[in-house]
């Protein structure tokens, strides 16, 4: 680990006093950021400690919720109205990480979490254009088995880590950040990137920018919803392919569904092809089945990843099975 | 501002990449929290901060300024072992031991968020507190903490043992 100075932030205009620094970077639970400062990966010359920031959970006017940037994953998963309202929410942060991790992560760092990539890990002996623009990427002629099926490029073809991240994607959460020229508003789909030719930028954010919470829109249709992951082990261990889903059945017809997906692509992997095919439509094995190929239709396999397109087929219908119930 | 371990207030080091792991052990000589991974794959650095239990390893130091931090040598009061290091005796916990100060610290954590409601990945019915520590609902709770002798089996046992069955007697 590179030396550096710690500051922790009395408050967000603090905050973002000390972030504008160069090479200053914020710390939240430190469960990733730590991690890669240790390999070398990550060389910060300032870490803003933010995890002590105001980090409440509150009911928005509008019936939805605001997740203050500092609240642990573990607070979140356990809310009361998070539970009853959002549960794939719920079991997306419970299907991820340890207890401990859990304890430890902000809402904010989750979102900023990066790439478990091995080759982005291994500076000593690998190229990762993530980890070095230009330098090549040994991902794709490597061990790629965990890797993307969609969205990727031929600069990277890693996946997002998160399963908090694909339970918001499929929610439509919208993402709150303070910086220099204010606050600002993200939405969810449009704060991570795909990698196209600079895997290095992985956000919208801005330099120096905070991320200050994370809000919730009212859905009626996520009390009905879960999050399936599958992985090598039944703990602890990142998702080859993950879904979140929530559905509403209306006299046999799909009513209302948000399907979201992990492990899968660069960032969290909103299905809309998958929505649309079923909207309106037979709340049945065969429709669930139909939608899930014309989300994967796009789908390009590496050379150890081909598995995943009907893994995420056949993960996608059971989850749409099991949220329509006798509907179905 | 100090940081409370076991107890006793020692000064948070002046180098900031000082983890709360190596603090404990090189400084402090609490050589009971173990370094496995070093990277948060393994839990054996398990301690309490505040009563939650965290990765020592993957905690700078600094941050726990101003907290209080329990090692698994804080468990013991007055020389008596906690009852979680009895069970573990009683009921094969661990072949060479080096898991099992954070299995104990880990397991001490776990039981504080089972008892005020928090629900697993394991779960059923996600709205209502989990009111069964089930041999399922333990080993998803614990599954941050690896045992590579592959004393699980005991660690389950001796887990449940002391929470289940005293619980039952209360």
């Amino acid at each position: 680990m590179i030396e550096f100075t710690y500051a922790r932030a009395s408050d967000p205009s603090h905050a973002l006093l000390l972030g504008a620094a160069d090479g200053a970077r914020y710390l939240g639970g430190g469960t990733n950021l730590v991690d890669l400062m240790r390999e070398t990966v990550e060389q910060p010359r300032e870490l803003v400690d933010v995890s002590g920031l105001p980090g409440t959970i509150e009911e928005t006017a509008q019936g939805g919720l605001r997740i203050g940037a500092a609240v642990r994953n573990t607070a979140l998963a356990e809310h009361p109205l998070v539970r009853r309202h959002y549960p794939l929410l719920a079991r997306a942060i419970l299907s991820g990480a340890s207890a401990q991790i859990r304890n430890m992560a902000t809402v904010g760092g989750n979102l900023l979490q990066r790439t478990r990539c091995t080759y982005f890990y291994d500076e000593d002996g690998s190229r990762c254009n993530k980890r070095q623009p230009g330098q090549g990427c040994d991902a794709i002629e490597g061990f790629n088995r965990g890797h993307a099926i969609l969205g990727a490029s031929p600069a990277c073809v890693t996946v997002h880590p998160s399963d908090m991240c694909v339970a918001l994607a499929a929610l439509g959460a919208t993402v709150h950040v303070e910086g220099a020229e204010g606050p600002r508003a993200i939405a969810f789909g449009d704060f991570h990137l795909l990698p196209g030719d600079t895997p290095n930028v992985e956000t919208s954010l801005q330099p120096g920018e905070l991320i200050t919470a994370i809000e919730l829109p009212p859905l009626p249709l996520a009390a009905n919803s879960t999050y399936r992951k599958v992985r090598d082990r039944a703990s602890y261990a990142f998702a080859l392919v993950s879904v979140a889903a929530a559905l509403r059945v209306e006299d046999g017809k799909v009513a209302d569904v948000r399907i979201a997906l992990g492990g899968v692509a660069h960032k969290p992997w909103r299905a809309a092809e998958a929505e649309l095919a079923l909207i309106g439509g037979p709340a049945s094995e065969s429709a669930f089945r139909a939608a899930a190929d014309a989300e994967l239709a796009a789908a390009k396999p590496l050379s150890q990843n081909a598995f995943k397109i009907e893994l995420a087929a056949r993960t996608i219908t059971a989850t749409l099975l099991q949220l329509a119930g006798d509907a179905a | 501002m100090p940081i409370l371990v076991n107890g006793t207030s020692v000064p948070a080091p002046a180098d900031p990449r000082v983890s709360l792991l190596d603090l404990l052990r090189e400084e402090l000589q609490l050589t009971g929290s173990k370094k496995g991974c070093n990277q948060g794959a393994c839990g054996a650095c398990t301690v309490l901060v505040d009563g939650e239990r965290v990765l020592s390893c993957l905690t700078l130091a600094v941050q726990a300024e101003g907290r209080s931090v329990t090692t698994i040598e804080g468990l013991v009061v007055e020389g008596a072992m906690h009852p979680l290091q009895q069970a573990f005796i009683e009921h094969d916990g661990f072949q060479c031991g080096y898991c099992t100060p954070g299995q104990i610290c880990s397991a001490v954590g776990m039981i504080e968020e089972f008892r005020r409601g928090l629900p697993s990945h394991v779960t059923v019915e996600l709205a209502d507190n989990p009111n069964e520590l089930t041999r399922d609902e333990l080993t998803e709770r614990m599954s941050g903490n690896l045992c590579r002798c592959g004393a699980h089996n005991g660690i389950v046992d001796a887990i449940l043992a002391t929470y289940t069955q005293a619980e039952a007697a209360e």
